[in-house]
């Protein structure tokens, strides 16, 4: 039994964490995840096939899963509509593309320089700082919706391009990833640079953001999860119909339960949700290994 | 003058510091800490957005648990019946997959990884359009045409619509997407830890991989569990929208689905008791601020 254990972990690593290669052990393991996969992956698998689905195939009965003639007519259907104001839907892709692309880029500099001073700077409050952002992963937006919706309206930006990115920026749990990140860089690199006379920003620019590529994929990816997903600002801060985003064109078409729009729209929310859902997908596949590289630094202590 | 000259001194010394700081921490400030101040502050007030606040002291706070019978009859209940399915249930489910994972070699680990992950990449609003086929309420919804099919139902049945049925969705609903970055951070925990403290423990004779899991890969990646906990339980408090958009009102019918989030809103943005809402909305805060330090009381390195 003893000889056993050893033997597991001594010859080719096949078995126990993290195994090079395949070994008969690990088929318990495939036993119960393909299935579990199977069910987790099913209602990715219908958005997909739904969004292709000619309208008697949306309503058959008994419902058919899968597409049998896929046709792109949900879509021309969805981009030739005009929302029940008038708006394009195109208009709200744009917008959300615009929004998402400028809330990306901000968040990477707001947060890594940030974390960059939490990690590498040396001041006074640097700790105590560092633990209120660490209690702030605790904050759930959606508790203070009316307080934030008061500071939104006094500091004037309802109605703005600027409502849609500002607020989700503070993003805790992204400064977090990097700073534990940037932890990483040995102190002696900066100390290198600062002896050739560089200054803090060219270290910032040059040194730390190279660096940290992985973490910046992964709060890239966070950002864009808030950003392109986000249905609640466009409801709650914003009247300007030209404002909204896709993600709230989509929330419009599916809280209509009821009626022709619900019958009508179907085909039309479907391919948008599709739209919604894939560009997830591919940054996602793109930057996993970042993201996993960065998640290794994750710890909360 | 030494008070110029001190300012300079740190400046000089702290000043950049600060400024690297500067742009996150306004933001941090104007987004975060002054809601939750303002939330804070307006709890103990009457303000329907329209007049100023008029201050209350705790009244809102004993009205909440002496007067507001859906708040202590279904939204208090449901939220905790809610939290603590998914939260520690959806945690405990997303480390059992990350251990089963972390047994498999990279490239179908990253595979079903990925599988596994995609549900949490998207919020609420795209996977409406796929519950509302799955669960609609006439003959044509997948898992009433499936039952009937089977002769299980004769009947089609409101799933959404229906109180009994509504909870059990949500919950099912949200364990779906509950592999997170929680998910992928214990599973980065579980592949960092060092493969020779299984070999010291094996040569010590530890030979069960559940003591394996107890005493060591636990022990060795804490932080990575307390992150896991922390963003499981945000999430569980935070995915109060969920009721809303299956069922498409608020409120849910019979306050089946309502949550403590749901209920913010009905006041807040429904009824302009915003006074009120603001109680609710600490009442929620100081709740994940319980489960979280119940979290570090177990994975913590600190005390």
């Amino acid at each position: 039994m003893k000889q056993n254990a050893i033997r597991r972990y001594t010859g080719v690593r096949n078995r126990g964490i993290n195994p090079q290669g395949f070994h008969v052990s690990q088929l318990k393991f495939y036993v119960l995840l393909l299935p579990l996969s199977v069910v987790m992956i099913l209602p990715i698998i219908f958005i997909f096939s739904s969004a292709f689905k000619p309208p008697d195939e949306l309503f058959a009965y008994p419902p058919q899963f899968f597409v049998v003639n896929p046709t792109l007519k949900n879509f021309t259907d969805l981009f030739s509509k005009l929302s029940t104001s008038g708006i394009p839907v195109s208009r709200y892709l744009f917008n959300s593309i615009v929004i998402t692309l400028a809330t990306m880029t901000a968040s990477i500099l707001v947060s890594s320089a940030a974390a960059y001073s939490l990690s590498k700077k040396r001041f006074k409050l640097k700790r105590a700082l560092f633990a209120i952002n660490n209690l702030a992963l605790m904050f759930v937006p959606i508790a203070v919706t009316i307080p934030r919706f008061l500071v939104i309206e006094r500091l004037s930006l309802l109605n703005t391009f600027w409502v849609h990115v500002l607020p989700v920026l503070a993003m805790p749990v992204g400064l977090f990833l990097i700073k534990q990140f940037i932890d990483g860089i040995p102190d002696e690199v900066i100390e290198a640079a600062q002896i050739d006379g560089a200054s803090d920003w060219w270290i910032y620019w040059r040194i730390i953001l190279p660096m940290i590529r992985p973490a910046i994929a992964t709060i890239g990816i966070l950002t864009f999860q808030a950003a392109w997903n986000n249905a609640e600002i466009s409801t709650l801060y914003v009247n300007d119909e030209s404002l909204r985003t896709l993600a709230f064109y989509l929330s419009t078409l599916t809280t209509t339960t009821t009626g022709a729009n619900a019958v009508a729209g179907q085909g039309v929310a479907a391919a948008a949700a599709l739209i919604m859902f894939l560009p997830n997908l591919i940054i996602f596949i793109f930057l996993q290994r970042q993201v996993m590289s960065t998640m290794s630094h994750s710890g909360l202590k | 003058m030494p008070i110029r000259g001190s300012f300079q001194h740190w400046l000089k010394k702290e000043g950049s510091a600060y400024a690297f700081l500067s742009f996150y921490g306004i933001l941090f400030i104007v987004f975060i800490v002054v809601p939750v101040l303002a939330a804070f502050l307006l709890s103990f007030t009457f303000f329907d957005a329209i007049q100023a606040p008029r201050f209350l002291g705790l009244d809102n706070y004993i009205s909440l648990v002496t007067q507001d019978d859906t708040f202590m009859k279904y939204v208090l209940p449901n939220t905790i019946q809610f939290a603590v399915i998914v939260g520690p249930g959806g945690y405990a489910f997303a480390f059992m997959l990350a251990w089963v994972l972390a047994q498999l070699p990279k490239l179908p680990r990253t595979i079903f990884a990925l599988i596994l992950y995609s549900p949490s990449m998207t919020a609420g609003v795209a996977m409406a359009v796929v519950w509302k086929a799955l669960f609609s309420g006439d003959q044509t919804g997948y898992l009433n045409a499936f039952l009937m099919g089977t002769g299980l139902l004769q009947q089609p049945i409101q799933w959404l619509q229906s109180p009994q049925y509504l909870m059990t969705i949500m919950i099912i609903v949200s364990l779906w997407s509950s592999m997170g970055i929680g998910f992928l951070a214990m599973l980065a925990g579980i592949l960092e830890i060092s493969p020779e403290l299984y070999e010291a423990a094996a040569m010590d004779g530890m030979s069960s991989r559940w003591q394996e899991i107890f005493y060591i890969t636990i022990p060795s990646m804490k932080p990575q569990m307390l992150f896991g906990a922390v963003m499981s339980i945000v999430g569980a408090f935070q995915a109060g929208s969920i009721g809303v958009t299956l069922s498409g009102s608020n409120p849910t019918p019979q306050y089946a689905g309502q949550l403590i989030v749901n209920h913010i809103e009905d006041y807040g943005f429904l009824r302009y008791e915003m006074g009120y809402a603001a109680a609710v909305s600490v009442v929620l805060l100081l709740m994940v601020l319980f489960f979280t330090r119940l979290a570090t009381r177990l994975f913590g390195s600190e005390r």
